[in-house]
C-alpha cells in the first residue's frame, strides 16, 4: 500500500494541519516508509491469535460515582483566548 | 397493518433503524468527577478531562458501567466480557479533546432485542449493540452575530448509544420502539429519558424500497428530540426519497437535519470527509474486562420490567390487559397505582385513575408527574367513596376543584359540607318527612303508580341537599312504602 499527495493533503486537512508543497512531499515519503513497514508486519502469520488490544495487562482502574470536581468557572476559562458571560467564545460555527 | 407509501409508479416499503443516545443517570461524568446536574451555570461543572487539558487522564465511573450492563440485560442482550474504548477523531469547538472517547469494534453490549406492540400485535425489534461514549459540550449559535458560545457542562457526561437493527417499517413502529425503550430505561433507572432536556435523542436511518427488494440507500436524520418529531421526520423523508427515485434520481447517502418548523429534512454540509473518524483504541484506557459474578449480581438487582409488571398487574389485581398497559407505559403511573391499590378495591382504583384522573390531566394538558398530584390525594378521596361518606357522583362533581385545592379529601368535603348522610335514623327522618309532605302522591303510589318511587327518591335527595346516601334512601323508602 502506498499513498499519494492527495491522501497526504486529506489527512492533513482532517488533522487541521497546514502543510506546504515541500512538507507534503516529505510527509508522503515518511508515511510511505511507515506503511511499507506495516506491509512487512502484515506478512506475519496471526491465524488463531487474538488481537492485542492493549500493551499493558493492567485492569482498567475505576472510580466511584462521586462528584469530586474542585474547578470553578473562572479556572476553567482562565486559558480561554476569548470569553463572555461564562462561556468560551469561538468564531461562529454553524452546520 | 402494513405501511406503504404510495408513489406514482406503485407502492414503496419503508425501512427504519434507530440510534438512540441516552444520557446515563449518574452523579458524575463518565471519565471525570465533574457533576452532571442539569441547568447549572455555564462551564461550572467541568474537569480537566472534560475541557481537554493536555495530560489529564480519564478514569472510568464504575456506576456508568453497571448502568450499561443493566440496560443490556433488560434488552435481552449479550454482555461482552471484554470491551475497548476508542477515540473517534473530529474537530468541533464543543469537543475540546479533538476526539470523543467511544467504543467502536468491541462495544460493552452486543445483540439483543425488544418487543413492541402495534394494534395488539407483538413485534420483536433487534438491538445491534449498545456502547458507552462521552457526550459533547453545547454550542450556542444565536447569542452573537459573529461568534458561537461554548458551554462544556455536558462535555464528558456518559451516554449509551443504543443501535437497533433496521427492523421497523412505519413511523408508528419507530415511535413505539422509542417509547418502549425510554420506558425500560426509566423503569430500571439508567436514564431519565427526558427528551426535552435532551437526555434521550435519536438519529433516524430511513430508506425505501420496493417490497421484497434489497435495502435502498439510507439517509440519517440527526438528533431528533421528540417522538412526534421522529414520526414527522420519517414521514417527510420517506416521501422525499420516493419522489426522487420516481423522478429517476439517486438517493445520496448523507446526514440530514429535521426542521420541526417547516416539517422537512435538510442536508447538512458535505459530510464526505467528516465521516472519516479514524478510530483507534484509546491508549489512555486499557480494555474493560468484566467478570461473570459482577454481571450476575446486576442481573439479580434488575427491577421489574414493564412487561413483567403488566402481567403481574393482570394476575394480582384482576385488571384488563388494556388497563395494565396504560399503567405500565410510565413508571411513575404504575408506582402511583400500586401505592393506591394497596388495600383497596382495584376496580374502583383503576377506574378513578384511568378515567377520571386521566381525563382531568388531559384537560390540563399535563402528565401525572408534572401535575404534582400525590397518591394520598386520590386515595383519601377513594376512601370516602368506599366508606360511603360521599357518593361516587358527588366525588365526580367536586373532582376538579378538589384536585386544585391543597387539602386532603376529608378536609375538603368537610369544608364544602358534603359529608354524605349515612346515619340510619337521619335517613328515616328525611324519608318520613317527604312522605308526610306529599300525601296525594303517596296515595297514588299505593294505588299502583309505581313510577312515583323515583319522585320520592328525588324529594329526599333534594331535602338533604344531595347528601343522603342514595343506596340507603332507596332501601329505607322501599321499607316504608311496603308497610
Amino acid at each position: 500500500m502506498s499513498i499519494d499527495n492527495s491522501t497526504v493533503k486529506k489527512v492533513a486537512k482532517l488533522a487541521r494541519l497546514k502543510v506546504d508543497a515541500k512538507e507534503e512531499q516529505n510527509l508522503k515519503n515518511e508515511l510511505n516508509n511507515i506503511l511499507e513497514w506495516v506491509d512487512k508486519l502484515q506478512k506475519v502469520d496471526t491465524e488463531n491469535i487474538d488481537p492485542m488490544l492493549s500493551v499493558s495487562n493492567e485492569p482498567m482502574s475505576m472510580r466511584e460515582d462521586m462528584v469530586t470536581s474542585k474547578l470553578d468557572n473562572k479556572q476553567i476559562l482562565s486559558n480561554a483566548p476569548e470569553k463572555k458571560a461564562g462561556f468560551f467564545v469561538v468564531p461562529k460555527v454553524v452546520e | 397493518m402494513e405501511y406503504l407509501i404510495e408513489g406514482k409508479t406503485g407502492n414503496w416499503e419503508l425501512v427504519i433503524g434507530l440510534e438512540v443516545h441516552a444520557q446515563i443517570s449518574a452523579n458524575s461524568k463518565l471519565f471525570s468527577g465533574a457533576s452532571t446536574d442539569w441547568g447549572a451555570d455555564p462551564n461550572s461543572q467541568v474537569e480537566l478531562v472534560d475541557s481537554g487539558m493536555p495530560g489529564a487522564l480519564p478514569v472510568i465511573n464504575k456506576h456508568c458501567i453497571d448502568q450499561a450492563i443493566l440496560t443490556g440485560i433488560s434488552l435481552n442482550a449479550q454482555i461482552n466480557k471484554k470491551s475497548i474504548f476508542d477515540r473517534k477523531n473530529y474537530f468541533y469547538p464543543d469537543l475540546p479533546q479533538g476526539y470523543q472517547i467511544s467504543q467502536f469494534e468491541f462495544p460493552i453490549v452486543g445483540k439483543g432485542h425488544l418487543n413492541i406492540e402495534i394494534d395488539g400485535v407483538e413485534k420483536s425489534i433487534g438491538i445491534t449493540r449498545l456502547h458507552l461514549e462521552q457526550d459533547a459540550g453545547k454550542s450556542l449559535h444565536d447569542q452573537d452575530i459573529d461568534n458561537s458560545f461554548i458551554d462544556l457542562n455536558r462535555s464528558g457526561c456518559a451516554l449509551m448509544e443504543i443501535v437497533s437493527e433496521p427492523d421497523m417499517s412505519s413511523p408508528s413502529e419507530a415511535a413505539e420502539y422509542v417509547k418502549k425503550l425510554r420506558n425500560i430505561l426509566r423503569f430500571i433507572g439508567t436514564c431519565d429519558g427526558n427528551m426535552e432536556k435532551g437526555n434521550l435523542r435519536a438519529d433516524v436511518n430511513v430508506s425505501v424500497r420496493r417490497k421484497g427488494d434489497e435495502l435502498g440507500t439510507r439517509c440519517e436524520i440527526k438528533n431528533v428530540n421528540s417522538i412526534k418529531f421522529i414520526q414527522q421526520a420519517i414521514e417527510f423523508e420517506a416521501r422525499r426519497q420516493v419522489d426522487l427515485i420516481e423522478k429517476g434520481e439517486k438517493i445520496i447517502q448523507e446526514t440530514r437535519l429535521f426542521d420541526s418548523n417547516n416539517l422537512e429534512t435538510r442536508s447538512m454540509r458535505g459530510k464526505e470527509e467528516s465521516h472519516d473518524y479514524r478510530y483507534f483504541p484509546d491508549p489512555d484506557l486499557p480494555p474493560l474486562v468484566l467478570n461473570e459474578e459482577d454481571i450476575e449480581k446486576l442481573r439479580l438487582k434488575l427491577p421489574e420490567l414493564p412487561d413483567q409488571k403488566k402481567s403481574r398487574f393482570i394476575e394480582e389485581f384482576g385488571i384488563t390487559a388494556y388497563d395494565a398497559e396504560i399503567l405500565v407505559t410510565e413508571k411513575y403511573v404504575s408506582d402511583f397505582f400500586e401505592q393506591i391499590v394497596e388495600g383497596r378495591d382495584s376496580k374502583i382504583v383503576i377506574s378513578w385513575i384511568t378515567v377520571e384522573l386521566f381525563s382531568y390531566l388531559k384537560r390540563k394538558n399535563v402528565s401525572l408527574e408534572e401535575s404534582k398530584i400525590g397518591p394520598e390525594k386520590i386515595s383519601s378521596l377513594l376512601d370516602l367513596i368506599i366508606s360511603n361518606k360521599i357518593s361516587n357522583r358527588q366525588a365526580k362533581e367536586i373532582f376538579d376543584e378538589y384536585l386544585k385545592s391543597d387539602v386532603n379529601a376529608d378536609t375538603f368535603i368537610e369544608k364544602k359540607g358534603l359529608i354524605q348522610i349515612s346515619n340510619e335514623s337521619e335517613i328515616e327522618e328525611l324519608v318520613e318527612k317527604v312522605l308526610k309532605e306529599n300525601p296525594k302522591m303517596l296515595e297514588q303510589y299505593k294505588s299502583g303508580k309505581d313510577k312515583l318511587f323515583g319522585f320520592f327518591i328525588g324529594q329526599v335527595m333534594k331535602l338533604s341537599n344531595g347528601k343522603a346516601n342514595p343506596k340507603m334512601v332507596n332501601e329505607t323508602l322501599k321499607r316504608k312504602l311496603s308497610l
